[in-house]
């Protein structure tokens, strides 16, 4: 079971795809922390992908920063191992760091199930968000509720965001 | 005619797909009901050839012909007539799909 809302944040020390390792408490100044569940393979994360970069780019500015965690094991999935991770960083040049949770207990302590699977995180880094990008995995013209940039925006101007919580869906993460 | 759409329970989508399936083969006036196949274990993906989930299948071609392998269970990426990813079929790759394999 994912942690509540107003939990609050989890830390830990990932390595990522730059090789270093990155912590949440490296990130001082973002107004708006985003902790992301996602991997390489799964079809919902690729469709999901564009969009969070975008989200990132166009907020980058403002203190809105993402950390992209892949919990997936590899050994069932190799396109989620790490060095698969970094060609996938490359190439699509994120714009955020790609971390690699490799025994998993990331995921667990959050109790996060899906990729992608957001937790959002406000300054004071309290859970303030949880689930999905928006309401529409298919097609990004056709999305009606952008529940990730409201909740943004929300946070931001320092409003709760509305809705709080959403289903997240996607690809089961791939345990052990 | 023998219409099948093979699935994993992991993946949420097959639901979508087998409506917009009998949506399509509806249009069509095709009769025939889909045979739904859940696959449940690595060892029943490898001997159906599984790609992923949702697949469909019509007399046992694969309505989107993927290259042999690998097989399991996974969510299968498909890719719309823009490049876009997505975890199913749009309908109207489906109703093309469809479309062909009545002509053939």
């Amino acid at each position: 079971m994912a942690i509540t809302l107003e939990s609050r944040l989890i830390s830990f020390a990932l390595k990522g795809t730059d090789e270093k390792v990155h912590r949440p408490e490296d990130y001082p100044g973002a107004k708006v922390l985003g902790v992301i569940f996602s991997c390489n393979h799964c079809p919902y994360a690729q469709a999901w992908e564009g969009r969070l970069i975008q989200i990132q780019r166009d907020y980058a500015g403002r203190g809105v920063q993402f950390l992209l965690i892949n919990s997936n094991d590899p050994a069932k999935y190799p396109d989620d191992s790490f060095s698969s991770m970094q060609r996938r960083a490359q190439e699509k040049r994120y714009p955020f760091p790609y971390l690699f949770d490799e025994t998993q207990e990331v995921a667990r302590q959050y109790g996060a199930t899906r990729t992608p699977e957001i937790f959002l995180f406000d300054e004071r880094r309290v859970l303030r968000y949880h689930g999905a990008p928006d309401d529409n995995y298919e097609d990004p013209a056709a999305v009606r509720q952008p529940y990730l940039r409201n909740a943004i925006e929300a946070l931001l101007a320092g409003k709760m965001p509305t809705p709080a919580e959403t289903k997240p869906v996607g690809c089961t993460i791939k345990w052990r | 005619m023998r219409i099948e759409l093979l699935y994993w329970e992991e993946c949420p989508s097959y639901d979508l797909a087998l409506q917009r399936l009998r949506e399509a083969l509806a249009e069509r006036q095709v009769a025939e009901s889909v045979r739904l196949i859940e696959v449940t274990t690595e060892q029943q993906a490898e001997a159906l050839r599984f790609p992923g989930s949702p697949t469909i299948r019509i007399d046992g071609q694969d309505l989107f012909p993927t290259p042999d392998g690998p097989y399991g269970l996974t969510c299968r990426v498909y890719h719309a007539d823009n490049g876009r990813v997505t975890p199913l079929p749009t309908a109207e790759m489906i109703r093309e799909a469809i479309r062909k394999a009545l002509r053939e």
